[in-house]
């Protein structure tokens, strides 16, 4: 019924907008979902795409949005979410776009969503088998911190030989008694390729090992795409008497809903000075909230 | 018994040729012709055809005039470049074999490796010393991170063992372990030398290559590098290649000897005889013009 309607409203929309469904024209659809194939096929590694011209300006998104803009259908139900929020202007903006070209549904709820896609956080809330996360990458090279030659990295991925990955991690313990990296941690994918996993904090590197998620990383100005599939080993790098850890929050919890459990944003009052801390994912907050307020109305009664 | 005196390394041929270069261009260069540049196509014949034996434990020197290819022969063996032609044979019977890596069999040309083979054998068994530190080191990367970069190569992943090794080196090469978290940077040459030195020996290497290590250094310095380097090199049976053209170098610490002019061996034999008996009117002229 929802696809009828859909197509009936699509034919209304052909008629009167100049552009394909989802926008990208079908061939240059195409040629992503192979190169998503390709990626999934050879996890952590990027393959490199074609990456068309959106009305978007590139670093804004735009690998992202053109893995959504692929593999979205009529049928699809679509989350945004920029930094854990679905309220901020890249979200809201991504969300309007993609829903103004195909005319999908869009939603706050992580679980409704069958597609999400995200900049720089991964919901709280676990995913299913049946949902894909769509990451926005700004730099997709793992490797860039330490080498700065396009060339040298190919090499260096093609023959595993990450030992600057390593040394740089080794004087980061050195210097500062601990590893400094906050996003970006480097990750061993399948036990082979070391992979960026967007900026992302340490907090939800934990959530792409062994996931039931696919999860898609898009690079628009970089035009790499590459993919951690289902159930695939996902280990950050550690030594063995350094190991890796997620960012702790002691005492803090968060202000609106009282949860610890969840990755916290520090919000620093200019004025009195002042820190709180709120959670990083909107969606979840709400939701723990309406819990407790539900909890409160059943005590009453 | 036997084994100890069959060769850890053999050599044949061994040539480099920079430019395009062509069916003639070791008829035409040499010594005898006075030149490494090929007439008819202009190429660069850096070393044509160099073949020999290395033995377990000895220590081998190279020396020979400025261009003369000596530098070219330490870094084709350590496969900084790639050869124009040649073999290479690793006879790794006679050495413990680390577990995690797959070394190369006997009989087979190392040149014919591919890079990521090439590097395993390189991170395994050989340790290079090159002429000018900023070759071997990592200036910005702490001198116990430089050490370190060559056990995690080894696959070492434990920051205390690579600390404790590093410190070890650093005393033996005598650097004060106060400095391993200094870069080399900061560091006079002698240093930056023996931390190179220290790095060449992280892992244990079967072959050691030494390329004009106390060119430049002051006579003292110069003479407690060698020192060292002699000391370490009983200490652990090293196998070296010592390049220099400096005959003081070679008779301190070599036993063998390779003289190479315009790119080809002239004469090779026991440094002894070698410097007092010379046979090529270019080794003589190099032996009577020593200071």
């Amino acid at each position: 019924m929802r696809l009828n309607a859909w197509l009936q409203d699509h034919r209304r929309v052909k008629k009167s907008r100049d552009y394909n469904f989802a926008f990208i024209n079908e061939a240059a659809k195409r040629e992503i979902r192979r190169k998503i194939l390709k990626a999934v096929a050879i996890p952590g590694y990027q393959v490199p795409f074609a990456s068309p011209e959106l009305p978007v300006a590139r670093g804004w998104g735009t690998g992202g949005l053109q893995l959504t803009l692929s593999l979205i259908g009529p049928e699809d139900i679509l989350k945004v979410i920029d930094q854990g929020c679905d309220g901020s202007v890249n979200a809201v903006n991504i969300k309007k776009f993609v829903g103004q070209v195909t005319g999908v549904s869009t939603t706050t709820d992580t679980r409704q969503a069958t597609i999400i896609q995200t900049r720089h956080r991964i919901p709280e809330e676990a995913m299913t088998r049946d949902q894909i996360l769509v990451l926005q990458v700004p730099f997709p090279e793992a490797l860039r911190t330490v080498e700065p030659s396009e060339a040298e990295t190919r090499r260096m991925h093609g023959e595993a030989d990450y030992s600057q990955m390593w040394l740089y991690l080794y004087e980061d313990i050195v210097k500062y008694g601990e590893i400094s990296i906050g996003a970006r941690y480097p990750v061993t994918v399948n036990g082979r390729y070391i992979m960026d996993p967007s900026p992302i904090p340490r907090w939800d590197i934990p959530k792409l090992h062994l996931a039931e998620t696919l999860f898609l990383f898009g690079a628009g100005r970089e035009k790499r795409i590459y993919a951690i599939p289902p159930h695939t080993r996902v280990e950050p790098l550690e030594f063995e008497d350094e190991k890796f850890r997620v960012e702790d929050f002691p005492g803090q919890a968060c202000q609106r809903c009282g949860s610890s459990a969840t990755f916290l944003d520090e919000i620093i009052d200019e004025a009195s000075g002042a820190r709180t801390y709120l959670c990083s994912d909107t969606s979840h907050c709400d939701k723990i909230l309406a819990q407790q307020e539900e909890k409160e109305v059943r005590s009453c009664k | 018994m036997m084994q100890q005196w069959q060769p850890v390394l053999t050599i044949k041929d061994l040539t480099k040729i920079y430019g395009g270069g062509c069916p003639r261009c070791l008829e035409v260069t040499g010594p005898e012709f006075e030149t490494n540049i090929c007439c008819h196509c202009g190429a660069v014949v850096a070393c044509g055809q160099v073949s020999f034996e290395l033995y377990p434990a000895e220590v081998l020197g190279i020396v020979g005039e400025s261009g003369s290819g000596k530098s070219t022969v330490v870094r084709l063996l350590y496969f900084d470049y790639d050869s124009s032609g040649g073999e290479i044979y690793f006879h790794n019977a006679a050495v413990s074999a680390n577990p995690q890596v797959k070394l190369p069999q006997t009989d087979e040309n190392l040149l014919t490796l591919n890079s990521f083979q090439k590097r395993q054998l390189r991170h395994a068994c050989l340790g290079m010393v090159y002429q000018n530190p900023h070759l071997g080191l990592r200036m910005a990367v702490s001198s116990g991170g430089n050490i370190a970069e060559r056990l995690i190569m080894a696959g070492c992943r434990h920051i205390g063992q690579m600390r404790g090794r590093s410190a070890d080196l650093l005393a033996k090469t005598e650097i004060p372990v106060q400095r391993l978290d200094e870069p080399p940077r900061n560091f006079s040459g002698g240093m930056r030398q023996r931390v190179q030195i220290a790095k060449a020996l992280s892992n244990n290497p079967v072959i050691l290559f030494l390329d004009e290590v106390t060119t430049g250094l002051d006579l003292s310095v110069q003479a407690r590098v060698l020192d060292l380097i002699r000391q370490l090199q009983s200490e652990f049976h090293l196998t070296v290649i010592v390049v220099s053209h400096d005959l003081g170098v070679i008779r301190l610490l070599t036993s063998r000897t390779m003289v190479m002019k315009c790119g080809r061996v002239v004469e090779s034999g026991l440094t002894d005889q070698i410097l007092e008996d010379p046979q090529h009117p270019y080794t003589q002229l190099l032996v009577s013009s020593q200071l």
